[in-house]
């Protein structure tokens, strides 16, 4: 069980399939020579060469567009949007045409598509450099969405990505790529809509994703020294959900909440706590909490961008009011 | 035009009448659409080509069988030129299981993956990127394939033309950029929506070989095609052909015009009607012409009939085909 990176894993599934797979190939800004402006692709032009890893013009909507009509063509590509911030500019390519073409087409077409951005706050960057918008994605029929949060599943499920028929929509946070985790020597390719238990507990199942995976196992820990036994699941993907592990948990726990770095309102959280609601209501003991980031553009200043998103402390507050111990 | 093309040789009259049929056809198809849409009979929104007959007949007819198209949202004549048989494209248009996109795509989702078709898009530009891409699968499996990207005026002012452009000329994909130049942006005239006078520079600013033809004389557009098509195959990257043609009905059927004088549109009718203009160069005897006539109304009847027999989709069928 070797130890990597979160970094190194993405680039490990990368290389992996496009060492097996002609028609595997990556495009996107800054990433040849450069290696990517999180250092992810390095090295990854030595051995594939510029056909294979290819820097784009800054443009968007064409090289997402360009990824669709190459996927429409029998290819897989990879498309690494720079900053998840600037999907907002290929939004109607990812939209309208990746998610629909296999639709409109009847069945006739498919897109076997991934686009790989990151994103997320902690460094400072600002209102359109730190936003997570993966709400917008799983509101779209015919995208799917991963969001992993540590190194083994960021690698196996980019592996899965790329493999899917599907477009997927591959979310990173910025803050992970130094993570360090041990990983199986061999990709095994997670199945899309398989939830992740990193802890179990017995009091309150807390469903996080991304960066609040890793602030609610430190919550977890936090609690247990109070008496408050918390389970911890990661559904990895948002799209498709693995609503049955989520609602057995609860079942189980009798209390949920639910943690996302994005901001509460119609956040992916709003989802899980419906699902929840209609699921195992008469299993809840207390209403479902929310932790996320506060109705706000990411601001600049640290002391405030600290403030805006959600950190252990959000999540243990919540665990700690569902419990009815706050 | 600066650029223009001229006809280098003639096409022998019995391939110019097959183009001149298939046009027919197109045309005969689209009234049909236009009164089956009066009739009540067709949901969604109907935009014809009426007039642009000549592009999609020139351009299609000049493909080999591996190339691909994107069309537009005005998609009977690129679809029915590119092989879809008038029944699948009628019975599309009924919305049901036997059309082209089996009920789930409609006028402006028109698809046949086997005969090359990528699809009809509704949002103007909406296809562009995929036709690079496309294109650089083709080169990057050094496949001899060019992929086809047909588009308006409306579409040179929107993000993906010039984001597409530029990718394709830099990368150097076999793709052929046709612009239908109809002067029309929906209802807005050029006046209003384009701040230069030759589109063709739209083309230069990227660096990119471009042809400016007229699109009312299929045998230009026929060879105006085969050259770009070959330009791009041969791996000299792809090409811009502006074609300028005429739009002889309205936006969308049922469009009253209110953009422009009734004058215009007769004047068009009788200068710019490129079924007519073939039909007088090729000198075709009358007997000949019926009979022509004859043959495309029985086919369009027969798409009619064969889409009113159709198989209409489950409610539930709505649920499929959302993944692959």
């Amino acid at each position: 069980m070797p130890e990597t990176t979160y970094r190194e894993a993405v680039r490990d599934a990368m290389s992996e399939a496009m060492r097996r797979d002609e028609s595997v190939f990556i495009m996107g800004e800054d990433i040849a020579e450069m290696g990517g402006s999180m250092g992810v692709t390095q090295g990854m032009l030595d051995e594939f060469g510029p056909d294979r890893v290819r820097n784009t013009p800054i443009s968007e909507m064409a090289i997402v567009g360009a990824g669709i009509g190459a996927a429409m063509a029998g290819m897989r590509p990879i498309v690494e949007i720079m900053y998840q911030d600037f999907t907002t500019l290929a939004m109607e390519q990812i939209v309208n045409q990746a998610a629909k073409h296999r639709y409109m087409s009847g069945g006739q077409l498919k897109v076997p598509l991934t686009i790989r951005t990151q994103g997320g706050a902690g460094w400072s960057p600002g209102a359109q450099h730190a936003q997570q918008l993966e709400a917008w994605f799983v509101h779209v029929p015919g995208l799917k969405v991963a969001f992993p949060s540590t190194p083994e599943d960021v690698r196996n499920l980019l592996y899965a990505s790329i493999y899917d028929d599907n477009p997927v929509i591959f979310f990173e946070h910025r803050t992970l790529y130094g993570l360090k985790g041990d990983v199986p020597e061999e990709i095994e390719p997670v199945e899309f809509g398989k939830a992740r238990i990193h802890r179990e507990g017995e009091d309150v199942t807390v469903v996080a994703t991304g960066r609040l995976v890793h602030e609610a196992l430190a919550a977890a820990e936090e609690a247990e020294g109070e008496g408050i036994s918390v389970e911890v699941l990661d559904p990895r993907t948002l799209l498709p959900l693995d609503e049955d592990a989520i609602v057995a948990s609860v079942e189980k726990t009798n209390r949920c909440v639910v943690a996302h770095e994005a901001v509460v309102r119609m956040g992916f959280g709003a989802e899980v706590a419906a699902i929840v609601q209609e699921r195992a209501f008469d299993y809840l003991d207390a209403p479902v909490g929310r932790v996320g980031a506060k109705f706000s553009p990411l601001p600049f200043a640290p002391i405030m961008e600290e403030y805006v998103v959600p950190h252990a402390r959000d999540v243990l507050a919540a665990i700690k009011k569902t419990v009815g111990k706050n | 035009m600066a650029t223009a093309e001229k006809k280098s040789h003639a096409l022998a009259p019995d391939t110019l009448k097959d183009f001149l049929r298939e046009m027919l056809l197109i045309r005969r198809f689209e009234e049909m659409v236009e009164e089956r849409f009066r009739a009540g009979e067709l949901p969604g929104f109907l935009h014809v080509a009426i007039g642009q007959e000549a592009v999609a007949v020139g351009v299609c007819r000049a493909l080999d069988d591996g190339d691909v198209i994107a069309s537009t949202h005005r998609a009977h004549g690129h679809t029915l030129a590119k092989g879809t048989h008038p029944n699948e494209l009628m019975a599309e248009l009924y919305g049901k299981i036997e059309g082209c996109s089996h009920g789930y795509g409609g006028s402006m989702h028109l698809y046949d993956v086997e005969r090359g078709n990528l699809g009809a898009n509704a949002v103007v530009g909406g296809g562009l990127p995929a036709i690079v891409g496309s294109a650089l699968a083709f080169k990057l499996r050094s496949e001899p394939r060019v992929a086809v990207a047909f588009f308006g005026d409306g579409a040179t002012n929107i993000g993906t033309f010039h984001e597409s452009m530029n990718l394709a000329q830099l990368w150097g994909v076999p793709a052929v950029f046709v612009l239908e130049n109809n002067h029309y942006a929906e209802s807005t005239p050029a006046k209003q929506q384009l701040p230069i006078d030759d589109l063709t520079k739209r083309a230069d600013a990227y660096g990119m070989h471009a042809m400016k033809i007229d699109g009312q004389d299929v045998e230009v557009v026929y060879h105006a095609a085969k050259k770009a098509l070959k330009h791009a195959r041969d791996g000299k990257g792809p090409v811009f052909l502006h074609v300028e043609t005429y739009r002889l009905t309205g936006h969308y059927i049922g469009d009253p015009q209110v953009y422009r004088p009734k004058e215009e549109v007769r004047e068009l009718r009788r200068t710019q009607d490129p079924v007519e203009k073939l039909r007088s160069a090729l000198e075709l005897p009358d007997g000949e012409w019926e009979a022509m006539e004859r043959e495309v109304a029985e086919i369009v009847e027969g798409s009619v009939e064969f889409a009113k027999a159709g198989t209409d989709p489950k409610p539930e069928d709505a649920l499929k085909n959302i993944y692959a």
